[in-house]
């Protein structure tokens, strides 16, 4: 990032403008790129879990639109572009048109919190670990004032869930990140990619948190098994059920944006990030040490790396959505209290005593 | 203080299973009450028969409950049969055995892929629909239809079966044991599966009775009651099965009766392929279907269809179409045992217990 900002400064000193203007034009860049980024990603990742959901159940999945079917998403998302936006009687105008707003933004600001590869972090915060937690919980905002402006009982009870969900799930996540804290003494993402290039990657020493980790996740992003606030065959669709054409677009691009997201930052925080496997990339031994654009090359990798890691997770994510039925609400909350939570803190103090044997 | 509130579950909602609507209320989640209105699917089947031949009246009775066209055939051609005395030979009773067992693993099947379905898992519905396929294929194949069949007939059936046919079917019965394995694997023992089947919409022995539920769901709380077994109707009492029987009496009793049902039916079925193999004989008494000559009288046939005791009562009074007709079926009192066994459950159970109890919507509203 600070290489683009000096190529940007640069090219804006060429014409007299003063550096001021760059600094506060600047964050456009990183702006668009997200924006792109996540459209092309989520366009991809609804095809995929269509196609993967396909494999397991014995069909064909989308195959027609374009080659093999890989317009399908697109075709899709042009269709939902072009729809009406239906206002039902007696909505909460204002927050009716916020909700989908505020669902989304908080999940684009964690694609910003990344980081995609040692250089390409668009938002390095010295605390960014506990800022993504922080902002990883404030989409249920939005789930609930959808749920409440609707005017709507489906989608209140579905909003009301959703609440309930998120409270009992961000315990246990905020344990796990403490030990891996712990055990990176940092709470910078960056740092903790940088402290599993000396050690293993934190999944072994912390496997019960990784579990812990893609359980909650899943319960975050309201996915199947978790899916209770969009029930379908109880609440019909949940909180977005009176929303249509682009406002529900927005929902629906980010319950995949968060499914991704989610996907990173756990690869982040266990899978050691954009680390190749057993530090070696494979640029450097295609190329030799001394090629001139091997620095170029290996941020560039460190991105591919991130991605095979996060697909896997997205991948392991769709597995279990294909395979378990939904749990219901008294199950969801004793699964968090009774199992996960013990669990995280049982797994945080022997995160402790392992860093303390370390450090004797 | 707090309100409760008033929610309508259909007419048009992904779970009801055709168009029922539950008047709920709800405190929380939890049910205080429920209401069930039905009625959205009345296509007035008892009444038109009174306008229609008796031959005329037979394409109609498939549609009485769409998932076991079969079994309505059944009941009301054995009840016209009866009264004009008219004796069926064994071959077409083996037939149609075979048909209504069939068709009793189809409905099983729709039924296990839709419950759970209603449970959130998305993937099972696809496989049960894949081995549903083999026989609605043979369904066409034998009779030209795959849901709406007409193809028993006053004293008999339509067409004989070949050879070849009743090979695809042992075919199917041999594969399809290992296939419930697979799918007992991946859902008896999953532990969401039991959080939401388990102790959920208890029906005990005396409710079921005192609301007159037959079928599955009354061998899952513990009565041993099935109309095959205790009247030993067509060649029924020629077979040698048992129908399954649980005591629990909850949600998972009942996907425990129906998925020892269906390995019942392969059985059945494999009994009636053996027989047809080995006898021949004609598959028609030989009736004058069009000008049937049905004198004076009445006649109730029970049939024991997938979704409890069938029940048709035909009265003649001796011209050419019935004075009246009138049906009975399972799915009418499992809905109005609906308020009784939703009561201190919460939201989440409707559809768990409600898709349990396999209720046919138009067969509730004929």
């Amino acid at each position: 990032m600070n290489y683009l900002y000096f190529l940007y400064i640069q090219f804006l000193d060429k014409y007299g403008i003063p550096e001021i203007f760059g600094d506060i034009t600047f964050p456009i860049f990183p702006f668009c790129i997200i924006a792109a980024a996540i459209i092309l990603v989520v366009l991809f990742l609804v095809l995929f879990e269509r196609r993967i959901l396909a494999v397991f159940t014995q069909r064909k999945g989308p195959n027609r639109v374009g080659f093999n079917g890989v317009l399908q998403t697109t075709a899709d998302a042009i269709k939902l572009l072009c729809k009406q936006n239906i206002n039902p009687v007696g909505v909460d105008r204002f927050l009716f048109n916020a909700a989908p707003i505020l669902v989304f933004v908080p999940i684009m600001v964690l694609w910003g919190l990344i980081p995609y590869s040692s250089e390409f972090v668009f938002m390095n915060f010295s605390t960014s670990a506990i800022l993504y937690t922080a902002i990883a919980a404030l989409p249920v905002i939005g789930l609930i004032l959808a749920g409440y402006a609707s005017n709507n009982k489906y989608s209140l009870m579905g909003g009301i869930r959703a609440a309930a969900q998120i409270i009992s799930y961000e315990l246990p996540i905020m344990f796990v990140l403490l030990s891996v804290a712990a055990l990176a003494s940092s709470v910078n993402l960056k740092d903790i990619i940088s402290a599993q290039i000396s050690s293993v990657w934190f999944i072994v020493p912390c496997f019960a948190g990784f579990i812990i980790m893609f359980i909650c996740s899943i319960a975050e992003m309201n996915r199947c098994p978790f899916d209770l606030p969009e029930a379908e065959s109880e609440l019909v669709a949940g909180y977005n059920v009176e929303y249509s054409g682009m406002r529900f677009a927005l929902f629906f691009l980010g319950e995949y944006a968060s499914l991704f997201v989610m996907c990173a930052f756990m690869a982040t925080i266990f899978l050691g990030g954009y680390l190749p496997i057993g530090n070696k990339y494979i640029s450097e031994l295609i190329f030799g040490s001394n090629f001139q654009f091997l620095q170029l090359l290996i941020y560039f990798e460190q991105v591919i790396w991130l991605l095979v890691k996060t697909f896997i997770l997205v991948y392991l994510v769709m597995l279990v959505r294909a395979t378990l039925p939904r749990l219901n609400s008294q199950g969801l909350m004793l699964l968090s209290w009774k199992f996960l939570f013990p669990l995280s803190i049982v797994n945080f103090a022997l995160i402790m005593v392992i860093k303390y044997l370390m450090v004797v | 203080m707090t309100e409760t509130m008033k929610i309508n579950i259909g007419p048009q909602h992904p779970s009801t299973h055709g168009v029922l609507r539950l008047v709920t209320e709800l405190d929380g989640e939890d049910i205080v009450s429920v209401t069930p209105v039905i009625g959205y699917l009345h296509r007035g089947l008892e009444k038109s028969a009174e306008s229609r031949t008796y031959l005329q009246y037979l394409p109609m009775v498939d549609r009485v409950d769409y998932l076991s066209g079969f079994f309505n055939s059944y009941a009301y051609i054995t009840a016209v049969e009866n009264i004009c005395n008219i004796d069926v030979p064994k071959r077409a009773e083996y037939i149609r055995v075979l048909c209504m067992e069939m068709n009793r693993m189809t409905s099983h099947l729709l039924w296990f892929g839709t419950y759970i379905l209603d449970l959130g898992a998305t993937s099972p519905l696809f496989y049960s629909f894949r081995d549903r396929e083999p026989l609605m294929s043979l369904f066409e194949e034998l009779t030209g239809q795959r849901m709406m069949y007409n193809y028993f007939t006053f004293g008999g059936v339509r067409f004989d079966v070949t050879k070849e046919w009743l090979d695809k079917i042992l075919k199917y019965t041999d594969e399809m044991p290992a296939k419930l394995d697979d799918y007992e694997k991946i859902i008896t023992s999953n532990p969401i599966f039991l959080t939401r089947t388990k102790n959920k919409g208890i029906l005990s022995k005396n409710t079921a009775l005192k609301y007159s539920i037959t079928g599955p769901c009354l061998r899952a709380s513990g009565v041993n009651l099935d109309f095959r077994k205790k009247f030993g109707y067509s060649i029924y009492n020629e077979l040698d099965f048992e129908p399954p029987v649980e005591t629990d009496g909850d949600t998972f009793a009942r996907y425990k009766v129906r998925i020892a049902e269906m390995r019942m039916c392969l059985s059945v079925i494999r009994q009636c392929v053996d027989y047809l193999k080995n006898n021949s004989g004609e598959i028609s008494a030989k009736v004058n279907s069009v000008a049937l000559k049905v004198p004076e009288g009445e006649y109730t046939t029970y049939v024991e269809s997938p979704r409890g005791l069938l029940n048709c009562y035909v009265k003649s009074d001796g011209t050419n179409k019935p004075y009246r007709v009138k049906w009975r079926t399972g799915s009418f009192y499992l809905v109005q045992m609906l308020p009784e066994i939703l009561k201190g459950h919460s939201m989440h159970d409707i559809m768990a217990i409600f898709g349990s109890l396999d209720v046919i919507l138009p067969e509730v509203d004929r």
